[in-house]
């Protein structure tokens, strides 16, 4: 909302500055979003009438000028204008001015001395307007300062108002407010009923009196369409940002901007017969002012008469029923339509008008008559006519009603935790212009019509907080019952795994949870991916069912970006559809952690020869985050990865994410190079922590012995070693790989693994006959389960 | 006894010349080896009479303990010397850079919300999480926002498809993290219900949040953190108490300025936005509008199982990627969701 606060001075006029009329606004809930001046900072410059106009002897398009700038001696003034004549009035600069960017002299032009400058809009700040002199009123006062003729000292001020406050969508709106809140007198213009010069009326049904339940409509015969719109109008509607079109559409706006009622003006030769509100028939079509043809809703009502549909009700004009230039007689519509039977509407149909932005919010509902004769009174003093009565038609039923809220002292002195005089708050509660009975301590409290969002006791609360000022209740140091909270050993915080993570030398980014289509296909092998209705754009058009898309998108950018070593991780959720899931319906929507490796193990430094990442430098990583609990790694598929370097990360036998090298072929689309290595685990496995399992230390010392095994080259290390474990008797204490060896010595189809076995007892010392017993007995479970020997 | 004095003086001279241990043990060899001056004499003890050989002996041996002590101290020496010059050689480069990984970051809005949620901790608030994709129930309608209320048309809100291509109304991605609220009430509640007064409910809810909206202000997805407090005697005087006491403990600033100022949310009545204002810095003396929050409706209290008649309570929301914005200078909105290395790593 757009308003000039000389406007609004003219209908409340508090004895503060702009500046703190502004900042009383903004802390009352009306946020001023923006001040600025209506015209440039420029001085010495008036009202001057053109006397004459001659050509110029050295130049075709120079002009020499007489003008009168109100002193003794007419000026002469050299002018290129186009538009420049004999007897019109413009501004003119004298000699002193500063103007924006220029500083007017006495100066000779082609040899002629010019003593001024007869200025357009644009070199007063006022449009972009260069197209020539900025004419000026027939009647303005020869030497009047041009700022105050033209108001240009007016700021412009532009509200930020909250849905809840339709009220002030009107100058009048605005006033009242800043009158409650300041004290200073309300100076609404005097509306009086126009006495009607014609018997013509037109008949009005409310046939749909849920989407209508008053409407005003009157005749006015014999109307000048052509006269022009008074100036100070013309500023007023420009200033609130409306644009100037004809007197009779200005008008409406006027009337809307100053009382917050929305009019319409039909051209009444279009009309025949009664006027409706009614539902559409099925099928019907309208073609609305913004040339937009439209089939409305079962639910949308439309402004008939008895042939055809002519505007939809609050939202928007019909073309053809509108007032035009040949225009000569008027049938002006003044209507209540509740912000329910308006809601949405408009969105629905992709567009937005003052009216149904103000009908949706609330328009007083006693308004109508009122605005219909101010609107006939102003049209009738601009361009004549012969308005006939006003016809209208109440379904009070459908009538918002305005029931009384009761408001105790008490409970508002809970809510704010302030409290506020009985005889405060009622004064407060009176300046809002709300009906007050006092009960004792209580009050029995009525909106007015103009408040659509006063209903219960809280809303009555706030009124009185914002009225009494945020600032003066006091920032209390809260009060509350001390109780430890529960802090387990059994699971830890997301932020210690994230920073687990990031002592990995792992960076943390967040991407977008919607995804590209192509990237939940090759990512997930996701055909249907949950697709989103309204998508900003195509690329991200689908949630994610995986995070690893966003990591590789990730690495794509910093490669662009010349980076070529990338270690980074994201915890976040992954999107897919699984009827039994909760608690949303429906969708599964699991945390999980996943990272990326890609370029270099490490950075490149001294003394370490260079290795690209691979497949064990990230395990390590992975077994480090779930330590001291083991995983197990399960060779696998996985459309993202790899064929032959991925794995399913198992944890106490249930699968709790995926690790490997991504997909060569997905490396060569997304132009990677040297495939990254990738992980993406469940947070809820990371999350739970074991409880620490304590066990005797041995005072008695470990008897240390290798075993190397030559095994066939597929041989996989997982299975020999767990048959190990479960073979090696109680005194063993751990079994573990140090070596793999292929080459020298061996077959071509061997490789040897080599195992270090240490054991130990807690209440003796071992003997060498039942360590080397041991011993034989792993190597007997090795040969027989998997054909190893012992390497010579 | 002279000659036992120039022995020792010519031992000490000796023992000093010897600069490596072979020539010293030379040298020891000329007085205490088999042939040496000091063993030659003990061996001409006995051709003294007795009367000498006793004062002889002890002269002899005072002189030979003082040979031996010159000896292991110049033995010394020269070890400490040798060890010194070993060591010399090995000396390293102490300015060559450590070796192995170095470390990672974290997201800087990462920071920030663990910041927050250490804060409200420390004040007795616990930490909640929610879905993302959300019923309209709980994102809309428990929060007092029932479909074609005007304050619907402040969200723009992203839907899904259902399988049958339509669009599906009864779901959508959360466009703030106020839904938590209502899953923390309705938790809240179910499990103390029994009790006639329950206990206060303090909790955040940090999350990510959706609204199809996209320009160099404002990201499709962005981070919000939801407070709320809800008990039997929390007013308005304690939330201006406990966001203003936040907001300067996260800007580490006392002389930050903070106002409340009337504004609406369909959840929230009466409703505030919170402004700031630093007292020093680029942006120093400019209101920056950072929060919103309100006393809890009473229509939502109900929806979350509370009779409002009895508790009552605060919420706030705010954004964590503004208030990191500020606290960082950063001033793009967009650096936090392109992954760029070059600025991540600069948070830790």
């Amino acid at each position: 909302m757009q308003f000039s606060e000389s406007w609004l001075r003219s209908l409340c006029n508090p004895s503060l500055s702009s500046e703190e009329l502004c900042h009383v606004l903004t802390m009352a809930g009306l946020e001023v979003e923006e001040r600025r001046a209506a015209g440039a900072d420029f001085s010495n410059v008036v009202v001057a009438e053109v006397l004459s106009v001659e050509k110029h002897p050295d130049a075709d398009k120079l002009k020499l000028c007489s003008v009168d700038v109100g002193e003794a001696n007419p000026l002469q003034i050299v002018c290129g204008a186009p538009n420049v004549a004999a007897g019109m009035k413009v501004p003119c600069a004298r000699v002193g001015a500063r103007l924006p960017g220029i500083e007017i002299r006495k100066a000779k032009v082609r040899g002629i001395e010019s003593s001024g400058m007869l200025c357009s809009a644009r070199e007063l700040g006022l449009s972009d307007d260069h197209g020539g002199l900025l004419p000026l009123a027939a009647d303005a006062p020869v030497g009047e300062d041009i700022r105050r003729h033209l108001d240009l000292d007016d700021r412009l001020i532009t509200l930020k108002l909250t849905p809840n406050r339709a009220d002030c969508l009107s100058l009048l709106g605005v006033a009242r407010e800043l009158s409650a809140l300041t004290g200073a007198p309300l100076l609404a213009p005097e509306v009086k009923p126009v006495t009607a010069a014609v018997a013509d009326t037109r008949q009005v049904v409310l046939d749909a009196p849920a989407s209508c339940s008053r409407y005003c409509g009157r005749i006015i015969r014999g109307v000048n369409a052509n006269a022009p719109t008074p100036e100070w109008m013309k500023r007023r509607i420009e200033r609130s940002g409306i644009r100037s079109i004809s007197f009779l559409v200005d008008v409406t706006n006027y009337v809307m901007l100053e009382l917050g009622q929305p009019l319409h003006a039909f051209d009444d030769a279009e009309l025949s017969g009664a006027i409706h509100v009614r539902l559409p028939k099925p099928g019907e079509q309208l073609l609305l002012l913004n040339e937009q043809t439209v089939t409305p809703s079962a639910d949308t009502a439309l402004i008939a008469d008895d042939q055809k549909p002519l505007a939809m009700a609050g939202i928007m004009g019909g073309e053809h029923s509108g007032i035009g230039e040949s225009t000569r007689d008027l049938f002006l519509e003044s209507a209540f339509f509740p912000p329910a039977a308006i809601a949405g509407k408009a969105r629905a149909l992709g567009f937005s008008s003052d009216a149904s932005h103000r009908y949706e919010r609330g328009v007083d509902f006693e308004l109508q008559r009122k605005a219909i004769e101010r609107a006939t009174q102003l049209i009738v003093d601009t361009c004549g006519g012969r308005p006939g009565p006003v016809v209208e038609a109440v379904s009070a039923a459908h009538l918002p009603s305005r029931q009384p809220v009761r408001l105790r002292t008490a409970r508002a002195a809970k809510v704010l935790g302030i409290r506020l005089a009985a005889e405060r708050i009622e004064a407060i509660l009176k300046g809002l212009g709300l009906t007050v009975e006092r009960q004792g301590d209580d009050f029995l409290v009525t909106p007015p019509s103009f408040r659509f969002d006063i209903e219960i006791e809280e809303d009555l609360i706030e009124e009185i907080a914002r009225v009494h000022g945020y600032d003066n209740i006091p920032s209390q140091p809260p009060v509350a019952q001390m109780a430890m909270m529960p802090a387990t050993e059994m699971s830890r915080p997301p932020m210690a795994l994230r920073r687990l993570v990031a002592e990995r030398d792992y960076h943390e980014v967040v991407t977008f949870s919607f995804v590209d289509t192509a990237w939940e296909a090759d990512f997930a092998s996701n055909a249907a991916p949950i697709v989103l209705a309204n998508p900003i754009a195509s690329q991200m058009g689908v949630m994610r069912s995986s995070l690893i898309g966003g990591l590789v998108g990730t690495l794509v950018a910093n490669r662009k970006r010349q980076t070529e070593r990338v270690r980074i991780f994201e915890l976040g959720r992954c999107f897919h559809r699984d009827a039994s899931a909760g608690p949303v319906a429906g969708f599964a929507q699991p945390l999980r952690l996943a990272g990326l490796a890609a370029g270099p193990a490490l950075p490149e430094q001294w003394g370490v020869p260079a290795a690209a990442v691979d497949f064990y430098d990230i395990k390590a990583d992975v077994e480090a985050l779930f330590a001291p609990r083991r995983l197990e790694f399960i060779k696998a598929g996985h459309p993202a990865l790899h064929p032959g370097r991925c794995a399913t990360v198992c944890l106490d036998g249930q699968p709790v994410g995926v690790i490997g090298e991504l997909h060569p072929r997905w490396a060569q689309k997304y132009e990677l190079g040297r495939a990254p290595v990738i992980f993406e685990l469940e947070l809820a496995a990371l999350l739970a922590t074991p409880f620490a399992q304590y066990a005797e230390v041995s005072r008695f010392p470990a008897v240390i012995r290798d075993l190397a095994l030559v095994v066939p080259q597929g041989q996989t290390l997982a299975p020999l070693l767990a048959a190990l474990r479960s073979a090696a008797p109680g005194i063993v204490r751990d079994v573990a790989l140090f070596d793999v060896y292929h080459g020298k010595g061996l077959g071509e189809n061997e490789k040897s693994l080599a195992f270090r076995i240490v054991m130990q007892d807690t209440q003796r010392t071992l003997e060498d006959a039942e360590v080397d017993a041991v011993i034989a007995s792993l190597l007997a479970v090795a040969s027989s389960g998997f054909n190893a020997s012992l390497r010579g | 006894m002279d000659n036992l004095d120039q022995l020792v003086a010519s031992a000490t001279s000796d023992f000093a010349a010897a600069t490596e241990p072979a020539k010293l043990e030379d040298a020891k060899a000329r007085y205490l080896g088999r042939e040496g001056s000091l063993t030659a004499l003990l061996k001409g003890l006995g051709k003294l009479p007795a009367e000498e050989r006793k004062s002889t002996g002890a002269a002899i041996n005072i002189a030979k303990e003082r040979i031996e002590s010159l000896l292991t101290t110049r033995r010394d020496a020269l070890k400490s010397a040798q060890l010194e010059a070993q060591l010399a050689t090995e000396a390293l480069d102490v300015t060559l850079p450590g070796r192995g990984l170095p470390r990672g970051s974290l997201h800087p809005v990462t920071i920030s919300l663990d910041r927050i949620e250490q804060l409200f901790r420390s004040i007795g608030f616990d930490v909640a999480d929610g879905p993302e994709i959300e019923t309209d129930w709980h994102n809309f309608t428990a929060l007092n926002t029932p479909e074609n209320h005007p304050a619907r048309s402040m969200h723009d809100t992203f839907y899904l498809q259902g399988g049958d291509g339509k669009v599906q109304d009864d779901v959508l991605l959360r466009t703030h993290t106020s839904p938590v609220q209502i899953r923390a009430m309705l938790a809240h509640t179910e499990l103390h219900q029994h009790l006639e007064t329950m206990p206060e409910l303090r909790v955040i809810c940090p999350g990510r949040v959706y609204r199809v909206d996209s320009d160099a202000t404002h990201s499709p997805m962005f981070h919000q953190v939801e407070g709320l407090w809800i008990g039997e005697s929390v007013s308005f005087a304690d939330l201006k108490g406990v966001v203003a006491d936040f907001l300067r403990r996260f800007f580490e600033s006392d002389d930050l300025k903070v106002r409340f100022r009337p504004s609406f949310f369909p959840f929230t009545e009466p409703s505030a936005e919170i402004d700031v204002a630093f007292m020093s810095g680029a942006l120093e003396g400019r209101w920056l509008e950072i929060a919103g929050c309100g006393m809890v409706h009473p229509n939502v209290l109900r929806f979350g199982g509370f009779d409002p008649e009895k508790y009552t309570g605060f919420a706030f929301g705010m954004g964590p990627d503004r208030l990191t914005m500020l606290r960082y200078g950063i001033n793009d909105l967009r650096l936090f969701f392109e992954g760029d290395l070059r600025f991540l790593a600069q948070f830790h």
